[in-house]
């Protein structure tokens, strides 16, 4: 495609910022993490502005046959292009929020991020089934080192877990890609994701892949390393394993379950339905009664995760494009959370609800970031949360309504977890003093807040630009996972899930969000 | 076939025996003091051998045109895969030996020779075509091995480990001896040429149970369970530089001649070893992945994990195929390199009065007190534990990968699930590293020649190790060839 290999840069220069970094004392140290970092978020941008949307489906390929077995790999379509495009995005924000909090072992610290940066990149942009896997994997190492060194109390125990937790969901899948690769005869993603692999097959392979991605996800009941992992976690670390790494299973589904194995996907969709809504039911109701904001907000991830599964597994287009935008507002509003979560840790060193009160007296310019984001998980129109959810539900409800009517109840225990949470933290008398003392934003902190928030509000009000690069990929997988549909329960249709034809025309550049939002809601009404 | 002929085939075995003679001759003569200089001579001599046999496996050397000595001997690509990994642990072992017996003023010109010796039969192991040569070879390592692990005469627990390794090897090698006994009985040869025909077809009970009884006494011999008892002991008690050998060169000469007596003895016969195969796999991988939970010493952990990794090597053998083999051989080569590399490290933790440091406390804190050190260490663990991108991790993919081609999803499933609890204490010991507060006991220096050996085996288990992947599994190939079209 463009003559610079963008997609091995992206990869190369965090790596060289993390030697770098090992070499370096904490000053030097966390310029460098920042300048390696920003330099990807330049090229994340190149890429994104030079990515030609309803071009060809891989784009950016690069290829060298340097390993035996398996081959260095590179390309993205849309929507690894916006995974790599939030990875990026959040990258530079985790440094800037270890700014001034990490004292210990800073060299260690940012050299462990800058190698996660590479892997993530990695993991959406392999091509080759061995190197998605060993970029998917190694991400224990520094995620393990991370909990490990610079988290809280519990840090030990919350890194086992984590490692180990992980790592078995994934060994199974290693067995399942060779099978897979044997059968197939090719390592090649994109090959395999127009395979069509024997019904009985699908049915163990699905399952291997769904043991690691149910747990990277994570979803119920595999969920239980990740609030211990981020309540650990320092600030930086909780920003990258809600932003980025929690997507690794919802991509792995995308990338894998769903094109790879329709027929077994369709079986198990039962399954993913029966989870996510116990999920959602769940784990809000656990969040509602958490007295640590970090254990808070990790609960809510696994509820949002939730309806990114039920939307995947939706399997019409709604659903799809739902789960996408859930992801990437996931990303950006629970990396925001945690952001202001961390914000004011730095300032009082307790996670601790009540230990708050009436910040928004002293804090008004956090009060209005930390309302704005409240407002983004709970799915508000106008921003991103709002998009997401609504696409996903909107899909789910064509196939069926009772699963729909459970997720949605995870809006409104949303809304009471986090207006419950906000009202502690940031109204209410001011009863502890040491909270009332504390500055406002300064600076760093609003370099941080405002590029997050503008983020939020675009996907909220125009999110045309996230869903066009996406918008023929999201159509090719529909078009796969047709064949398999199950039946639902519902008496509405949609014409995109129908008719080829006019999923061409949105990828002919309609601008679509928006009117296939109101189109899609306008429906249901009607059917009613 | 002449002798002339006969004694080329042979070189490196020739070569060794001689200027283990020359060598043994200067010892008398000019006692300890030149035990230095005797090492240097003896790795040159290792450095020598490796070059003989390396165009025997750059050629693919293989069938009848291998063999000598009346069809007892035979140097095809295979042997010289295996020679060369044992001539590369023997060198390892007399680089990193002087500066560890030094200290202790116990270094003796006994010691390079007894490794060139034991090189010499590791080197008939795994170039035995006849039962007799297995043992000769055997024995003759085994002999200098229960020597080597008893080496500090004065330390209570290498003298105990000495013993202990001796009579439980005796009593293997009485197995391996009685299963050979029965063999011979019931096909009327030693050769394994000889047996395969002989078992080709119908296989008599008495047969089946002379393979059984091989097997067990191998199975010794590479420390695989349940025959794996003696390893944590020995390891332990042998001095580093020695445990660094028994982890390398014999447990390649041992793991090479069971493939060999499987493939070419017993080839026609699969079903009679394979399950036995499969059975010890499984559960050297399990006791190997519990039996290291509980150690506080880093070199019973070591040992725990050889008789892990052993149960993953196994599972390539346990394919019965060329591929099989092949992935088998290129774990071995890797596991060589991460032993090398753990041992090492074990060898340059030592205290303020150079005493060794073995136990895992100790090691607390040591990325801050010795970081690159601790995270060449933390390499070699999560690289045994086979988590990406480091290379271990390659040797774990080629056996897997091998395994699912044959089919034997079961056995891949349960050996990579129970891989997990193995990753459970090699992150232990990094936890330690890394969490732990600073125990500050590891304050020696460290040998140059061991941070030499050090950085160049990391670098192997970096993902640069990567790179590798192609020429090694070329090699590997045409081992794995020569070995199943030895006829």
């Amino acid at each position: 495609m463009s003559g610079l290999p963008f997609l091995s840069l992206m990869l190369v220069v965090p790596l060289i910022g993390a030697v770098a970094c090992l070499a370096a004392g904490r000053e030097q140290a966390r310029m460098i993490a920042l300048a390696a970092t920003m330099v990807d978020l330049v090229l994340g941008a190149m890429l994104w502005a030079s990515y030609d949307v309803g071009g060809a489906q891989w784009q950016f390929q690069e290829h060298a046959s340097l390993f035996a077995g398996f081959e260095w790999k590179l390309g993205i379509d849309g929507i690894a292009l916006l995974l790599i495009g939030l990875t990026v995005f959040l990258m530079p924000i985790c440094i800037g929020a270890s700014w001034n909090t990490i004292e210990k072992r800073a060299g260690e610290y940012y050299a462990n991020f800058l190698v996660m940066e590479t892997l993530m990149i990695g993991v959406f942009s392999a091509q080759d089934l061995f190197l998605f896997y060993i970029m998917f994997e190694a991400g224990l190492i520094p995620m393990y080192l991370i909990i490990g060194i610079w988290g809280g109390a519990d840090r030990i125990y919350a890194s086992y877990k984590f490692f180990l937790y992980t790592l078995l969901g994934s060994v199974l899948m290693l067995i399942a890609m060779f099978w897979m690769a044997n059968e197939a005869g090719t390592t090649d993603i994109p090959t395999l994701m127009a395979y069509n692999f024997p019904v009985q097959a699908q049915w163990w392979l699905w399952l291997a892949f769904f043991a690691s991605f149910a747990v990277k996800m994570p979803m119920w009941p595999t969920h239980t390393w990740l609030p211990d992992a981020h309540v650990q976690a320092p600030t930086g670390g909780s920003i990258i394993l809600a932003g980025v790494l929690l997507k690794m299973g919802g991509y792995g589904f995308i990338r894998f379950s769903l094109p790879m194995f329709p027929e077994a996907s369709a079986q198990f969709a039962p399954l993913i339905y029966g989870l996510s809504m116990a999920a959602v039911v769940i784990t809000s109701l656990i969040a509602l009664v958490q007295h640590d904001m970090k254990k808070l907000i990790a609960y809510s991830s696994v509820a949002h995760m939730a309806i990114v599964t039920v939307g995947l597994f939706a399997f019409n287009r709604q659903g799809l494009e739902g789960s996408m935008i859930v992801m990437l507002s996931h990303g950006l509003v629970a990396g925001a959370l945690f952001l202001a979560v961390g914000v004011i840790y730095d300032r009082l060193h307790t996670r601790e609800i009540d230990r708050y009160g009436g910040l928004a007296i002293n804090m008004p310019g956090y009060a209005l970031f930390f309302m704005l984001f409240t407002m983004a998980s709970i799915g508000l129109p106008g921003t991103s949360g709002f998009v997401g959810e609504f696409l996903s539900l909107i899909g789910i409800y064509a196939v069926s309504s009772a699963v729909t009517l459970v997720c949605t109840t995870g809006i409104i225990l949303g809304a009471a977890y986090m207006l419950y949470l906000y009202r502690r933290v940031v109204f209410g008398v001011q009863k502890n003093a040491d909270a009332a003392a504390m500055p406002d934003l300064d600076a760093r902190e609003w370099a941080m807040m405002v590029p997050l928030a503008v983020a939020v509000l675009w996907m909220g009000i125009y999110p045309e630009t996230f869903l066009a690069p996406m918008r023929k990929d999201i159509a090719s997988l529909e078009a796969r996972v047709a064949q398999a549909r199950p039946k639902g329960d519902a008496q509405i249709r949609f014409a995109a899930a129908h008719s080829a034809g006019h999923a061409a025309d949105h990828s002919a550049g309609e601008p679509a969000a928006k009117p296939a939002g109101g189109h899609a809601a306008a429906e249901p009404e009607e059917a009613h | 076939m002449d002798l002339s002929q006969s004694l080329m085939i042979t070189g490196p075995e020739v070569v060794l025996s001689l200027s283990g003679l020359a060598l043994l001759m200067v010892a008398a003569w000019s006692g300890d003091k030149a035990s230095r200089m005797i090492s240097i001579a003896a790795v040159g001599v290792l450095t020598l051998c490796a070059l003989m046999v390396a165009p025997a496996l750059g050629s693919g050397a293989m069938g009848p045109g291998t063999l000598a000595w009346f069809g007892q001997y035979r140097a095809d690509a295979f042997a010289a895969f295996g020679k060369l990994l044992i001539y590369i642990g023997a060198a390892v072992t007399l680089i990193v030996a002087p500066a560890f017996f030094e200290r202790s003023r116990s270094m003796r010109a006994e010691f390079p020779l007894l490794v060139l010796f034991a090189a010499l039969g590791m080197g008939m192991m795994v170039s035995a075509a006849d039962m007799l040569t297995l043992y000769l070879g055997l024995e003759l390592n085994s002999l200098s091995a229960y020597v080597l692990a008893a080496f500090l005469r004065n330390d209570e627990r290498s003298a105990e480990a000495g013993l202990k390794y001796f009579v439980l090897g005796s009593l293997a090698s009485g197995i391996l001896l009685y299963g050979i006994s029965l063999t011979y009985g019931f096909t009327g040869t030693t050769s394994f040429m000889g047996i395969r025909a002989a078992l080709s077809g119908h296989m008599s009970l008495g047969a089946t149970f002379g393979v059984v009884f091989v097997l067990a006494g191998l199975a010794f011999k590479i420390s695989a369970a349940p025959f794996h008892m003696w390893t944590p002991d020995v390891y332990e008690g042998a001095p580093t530089p020695v445990t660094t050998f028994f982890a390398t060169a014999p447990k390649v000469a041992a793991l090479c001649l069971l493939m060999r007596v499987a493939v070419e003895a017993l080839g026609g016969q699969p079903q009679a070893w394979q399950q036995i195969v499969i059975f010890a796999a499984l559960l050297s991988i399990v006791i190997g992945a519990l039996g290291a939970i509980g150690q506080d010493n880093i070199k019973r952990l070591l040992a725990y994990s050889s008789i892990n990794n052993v149960g993953f090597m196994l599972i390539g053998l346990a394919c019965a195929n060329e591929n099989g083999a092949a992935a088998m051989l290129v774990y071995l080569a890797i596991y060589v390199v991460m032993s090398v590399a753990a041992f090492v490290i074990v060898l340059m933790l030592r205290d303020e009065q150079g005493e060794a440091v073995e136990s895992i406390a100790a090691l607390g804190g040591l990325s801050k007190t010795r970081p690159m050190l601790a995270l060449a260490m933390a390499a070699v663990m999560f690289s045994l534990a086979g988590v990406p991108p480091l290379f271990g991790f390659w040797g774990k993919f080629v056996v897997f990968q091998a395994a699912v081609q044959a089919d034997l999803l079961v056995l891949a499933a349960i050996g990579i699930a129970a891989s997990v609890i193995g990753a459970f204490y090699y992150i232990k010991v990094v936890k330690v590293m890394y969490f732990d507060d600073v125990a500050d006991v590891v304050k020696g220096p460290s040998d140059r020649a061991h941070g030499l050996l050090l950085l160049g085996s990391s670098v192997v288990i970096s993902p640069l190790g990567y790179l590798l992947t192609i020429p090694l599994a070329g090699i590997a190939a045409k081992a794995a060839a020569a070995l199943f079209h030895s006829a």
